[in-house]
């Protein structure tokens, strides 16, 4: 009834003449993703219906492989690519304007990986100007937001998706226009874009902490997993991982809980666990942000910090080289955001790039983490920024 | 409903004011002050050498008007009750998870889609409703703890962004005649509904009445109950309205579409930015409206100008406070000779 | 009812709802089978039972302050950066931060009794104001570190004769709650009361309605600073500490049956409250419900705890008044703790 009468809308608006409208070819149809069964989640066999094994053998492979490209810029690094000739897209001469929208800065993650990114633009003078439009979290601005770019005479439209099925149709709007569009960060479903760039991705990251636990804690020991919130699909990649490796790894994880990013909250859960369970062995965590304060509670606690997994935020590296802790630091690069603006400049030159541009994702273990510490930088500032050698360095970041 | 009160009391102070905003209704302060948004952004956006009004700025504030418009609608029906309802958020992402559910990328499913959504989001309202009536529940305490219960619910049932629309019902996001996109003049058109049925009908006068003073209403034999569960279930309605725009809009149901976007108390914001009165009795559709494209507008101009998004923030909080402030003086004034408007 | 003289109306429940809560603990936690694992929950409630006998003087006097979230976040952002990890800047940055909260409640009560803007937009347009220029001043994520000596009140303890080792912030809390319930025995407290459930008449006695209610909002903005140096303290920096916690303190003041609108209710029912809030959670965590389920669990018993309140009253009113009493949710006489 209603797209009948969507149809006499649209016939009748036409006859008015002006009526158009923006909704993408359906050339790449959007079904299929993977996440699109929702439902109550499937908890058979304790695997969670994130987990793929194809997906999780992949970046488990990526992880040993060699990257291509310079050496000490892990930014310009990619792993197995395939590339792709961009001719089509080339416009050469300068005199660039790169648009951007982005899903938000809302997090000290963001944040690092957005002052990155402006610095990376000040590098390259061919860029004339670097248009950004933040969605401040919400899909439905990201829509308007990428409707506009495209409505701009962009050279090259860079965008990291809020959500992944929601942003997919705005993105295929927006490779309508025939810019080249470089999407990273999270990803969407077509590919339509000109490249996808991301750090080899959440199962990776999930097993790292996995993996090292089932290495430091002795056979049976208790381990306390730590989550953010659920359904968030790289969260729950990390997580899909650890379990897997969990499983057969003879660790008994005691428990899961949601922290929602809460420091106070992560100190209160560690502190009950600490006094139910008398001894926990070993924290994993799927995020970095509240490591410091999960182990705080063990000192406040009075025993010895257990085997953990944070991430490459300051506080908890410093924490960490501190106090000698037992720890590994798998991470989510932010040098991540300095890529698209490279990728954008190849693909305007008309080099190649690969369809799917995988960044090296690696971990800090004890042996390198003094390198990594940087005691003049703020407390959530993320170590694996590959900034250090930009010129401004440190000041937009302090 | 008696916790928004405050300050209703007349207040037997003085005040003298110049004659100039006294005839005006804040209905017209409201379109005024869009007007001189819309002339002030044109000057600032003009200096960079861009253009605010084109086609595609006109198409942006009437897109960012839509569902927060549709929400904001809702929200001037439960507030003029003497009400509110902090459940819509949540309201919006569930309606938008039933609706693209339910279609499954299936045309012949846009229909039953669409209804269960809907009668989805009445039969939330008419919770609100009846926890506030019957069991004399403080609004703000009952549409939270709803809204807690639809959280809850939410997080173990969904793992993000489900079903799927088929591409027929996707029209209605993002067809345009013009520069104006079609679901805005969907929206002003429940808007102009809701207009008739609060100034034209018997039930909407009722909401007038429950929301001026419950006591008086009750006295004169205005079903009080009845009325305030009906503005929640419209204001559900509303709610589920924007779930299901959002839905065609994105292409599938996403759980936290409306938290994110913060609805709820975006949308109060919008009513009240709309000279709405908080305490209720006072107020109507056309405001809240008029709020909504200031607000779009706002963040129109924001966007050209490239403002830090934190500076946005600071930008709002003094809009509404000053707005507010406004309607409040104009109003005391009135009092003060013995007015009524 | 007589067995209970010095409860105020409304205070009863949520004390028998607490009670029930720490025997369910004792049950299903082992950890409280002794004092320290009380103390322990007590210092983890303290910042939230402070931030609700703030709450409870502005809802007691009729408002709402929904701005103290955002202000916690403010004052731990606002301590990083300016102690900057330097122990010798703690003293006068902590006295900054209490200046500060007291200068968020002053503008919050003078617009809403000078500009007479409902507190509840007020406080909300304070609450995007505070999220927005703290982020701009820090450049979006916060900087800086808490100093050692800062961080005691929140995660440290002090040694107490007979008692042992108590969290500082057990001491501190127990201070605020004996002063805020000998202020509300007062003739402050009871006119504060009294302007929340009926403003003309307090006017007409020649009370300073606007005096009280300024002071409310001066008094909630104060214990949010407190409660953020308690938070930043206990968990130290962070860009979300105060994420929601408004709401979580309303809910806490409703649950202690405090009526929202004010009139009625007594601010130890209300720190009771906060602490039963935060002893749920923790029985819902040993208990092993799914984190996803904890909160439509906490709207269940919100929506149960105002019910049966409101309910309540309701009957024990008609009891009594029928069939004079013209509104039953607003008995005439205030009452304090």
């Amino acid at each position: 009834m209603i797209n009948r009468w969507a149809v006499v809308v649209v016939a009748g608006a036409l006859a008015l003449a002006g009526c158009s409208s923006d909704l993408p070819d359906d050339k790449a149809p959007s079904a299929g993703s993977p996440s699109s069964s929702g439902g109550s989640p499937s908890s058979d066999a304790g695997k969670s219906k994130f987990f793929d094994q194809a997906e999780y053998d992949r970046q488990l492979a990526f992880r040993n492989a060699t990257p291509e490209g310079p050496d000490g810029k892990p930014w310009e690094q990619m792993l197995q690519p395939e590339m792709v000739d961009t001719a089509k897209f080339a416009k050469p001469g300068g005199n660039y304007t790169l648009c951007f929208s982005n899903a938000s800065v809302d997090n000290p993650w963001r944040q690092v990986g957005y002052k990155t990114m402006q610095q990376e633009v000040k590098l390259h003078p061919e860029i004339a100007k670097f248009t950004v439009l933040d969605a401040e979290a919400k899909d439905d601005k990201q829509i308007s937001d990428i409707q506009s770019l495209s409505g701009q005479n962009c050279s090259a439209i860079i965008i990291s998706p809020n959500t992944t099925a929601t942003l997919t149709p705005a993105v295929e709007q927006a490779c309508k226009t025939g810019v080249p569009v470089i999407v990273f960060d999270r990803g969407v479903n077509t590919d339509c874009q000109a490249t996808f760039i991301h750090p080899i991705g959440g199962f990776a990251f999930g097993a790292d902490g996995a993996e090292f636990l089932k290495e430091k804690v002795k056979p049976g020991g208790k381990v306390l997993a730590l989550r953010i919130l659920p359904g968030v699909d790289v969260l729950e990649q990390r997580w899909a991982a650890a379990n897997e490796i969990f499983a057969g790894s003879g660790l008994n994880v005691v428990g899961v809980e949601f922290t929602d990013g809460d420091a106070a909250k992560t100190k209160g859960i560690v502190t009950d666990y600490i006094q139910r369970e008398g001894q926990i062995d070993g924290v994993w965590m799927d995020a970095g942000a509240t490591a410091v304060a999960a182990a705080e509670a063990f000192q406040d606690a009075g025993v010895d910090v257990p085997a953990i997994v944070g991430e490459d935020q300051q506080d908890f590296l410093r924490l960490w080289a501190d106090e000698g802790l037992t720890a590994v630091a798998p991470t989510y690069p932010t040098y991540q955001w300095r890529t698209p603006i490279i990728a954008a400049l190849k693909i305007l030159k008309g080099e190649q790039v690969p369809k799917e541009w995988v960044l090296p994702q690696p971990r800090i273990t004890g042996d390198n983490v003094k390198e990594y510490v940087k005691q003049d930088m703020p407390p959530l500032h993320y170590a694996m920024c590959g900034c250090e050698d930009m010129p401004g360095y440190p000041g937009p970041w302090k | 409903m008696s916790a928004l009160e405050e300050n209703t009391v007349p207040v037997t102070r003085k005040v003298t004011r110049p004659a100039f905003h006294r005839r005006l209704t804040p209905v017209a302060i409201v379109y005024i002050a869009l007007a001189a948004l819309l002339v002030v952004g044109s000057v600032l956006v003009g200096l960079r050498g861009e253009v605010l009004l084109d086609q595609a700025g006109i198409l942006n504030i009437f897109t960012r008007a839509t569902a927060l418009g549709l929400v904001a609608i809702g929200q001037t029906m439960a507030i003029l009750t003497g009400s509110l309802d902090l459940s819509v958020a949540y309201l919006v992402g569930l309606t938008s998870l039933i609706a693209a559910e339910t279609m499954g990328g299936r045309d012949g499913m846009i229909v039953p889609g669409v209804l269960l959504a809907l009668v989805v989001a009445a039969g939330v309202g008419l919770v609100n409703g009846l926890v506030i009536t019957v069991l004399k529940a403080n609004a703000f305490i009952a549409t939270l703890g709803v809204a807690l219960i639809l959280r809850g619910y939410l997080e173990d049932t969904y793992t993000g962004p489900a079903g799927d629309v088929p591409r027929g019902f996707q029209h209605l996001g993002y067809d345009r005649i013009g520069p104006v996109p079609v679901a805005a003049l969907l929206m002003l058109a429940v808007a102009a509904l809701s207009w008739w049925y609060l100034s034209r009908t018997r039930p909407g006068y009722h909401m007038y009445a429950v929301g001026g003073d419950i006591e008086v209403a009750r006295l004169s034999v205005v079903p009080t109950r009845r009325t305030i569960v009906t503005a929640h279930v419209l204001c559900s309605v509303a709610a589920g309205l924007t779930g299901i725009y959002l839905a065609s809009r994105l292409g599938s149901g996403a759980p936290y579409v409306g938290t994110d976007a913060g609805y709820d108390l975006e949308s109060i914001a919008a009513v009240v930015l709309g000279g709405t009165l908080l305490a209720g009795g006072r107020g109507g559709v056309v405001g809240t409206i008029g709020g909504v494209f200031i607000l779009a507008t706002l963040d129109t101009i924001f966007d050209d100008l490239e403002v830090d998004p934190f500076f946005k923030d600071v930008v709002r909080g003094v809009v509404l406070v000053t707005a507010v402030a406004l309607y409040a003086r104009r109003m005391t004034a009135n009092r003060a000779r013995g007015r009524l408007t | 009812m007589t067995w209970r003289p010095r409860l105020a109306e409304g205070t009863a429940p949520v004390l028998v709802v607490l009670l029930l809560l720490l025997v369910g603990l004792a049950i299903a936690g082992p950890a409280y089978d002794e004092p320290s694992g009380y103390l322990a929950l007590l210092k983890r409630a303290a910042p939230l039972m402070i931030l609700a006998i703030g709450q409870y003087f502005v809802i007691v006097s009729g408002g709402f302050d929904l701005s103290v979230g955002a202000l916690v976040t403010a004052g731990v952002v606002i301590a990083a950066r300016l102690i900057n990890g330097s122990e010798s800047a703690t003293a006068w940055v902590i006295l900054f931060v209490l200046g500060f909260g007291l200068l968020v409640g002053l503008v919050n009560g003078l617009v809403t009794t000078k500009l007479l803007v409902p507190s509840f937009i007020v406080t909300l347009g304070m609450l995007l104001v505070l999220d927005g220029a703290i982020f701009l001043w820090t450049g979006g994520a916060p900087r800086g570190a808490l100093s050692a000596g800062f961080r005691m009140f929140g995660r440290g303890a002090v040694d107490v004769p007979v008692l042992g080792a108590v969290p500082w912030s057990v001491l501190i809390l127990l201070a605020i709650l004996a002063a805020a319930a000998l202020f509300m025995r007062g003739g402050t407290g009871r006119a504060l009361v009294a302007a929340g459930d009926n403003e003309a008449a307090v006017r007409l006695s020649g009370g300073r309605v606007d005096r009280l209610r300024l002071l409310a909002f001066v008094l909630s903005g104060l214990l949010a600073a407190v409660a953020s140096i308690l938070l930043g303290g206990f968990a130290s920096v962070s860009a979300q500490v105060g994420n929601g916690l408004e709401f979580r303190a309303i809910t806490a003041v409703v649950l202690g049956g405090v009526l929202l609108g004010g009139g009625r209710g007594s601010v130890v029912a209300a720190a009771a409250g906060a602490l039963s809030l935060e002893a749920l959670f923790t029985l819902l965590n040993l208990l092993g419900v799914s984190g996803a389920l904890e909160s439509a669990v906490q709207g269940v018993i919100i929506i149960a705890a105002v019910a049966y309140a409101a309910l309540g009253s309701g009957v024990r009113q008609r009891l009594r008044l029928w069939p004079k009493q013209r509104n039953p949710e607003r008995p005439a006489q205030p009452a304090s703790s």
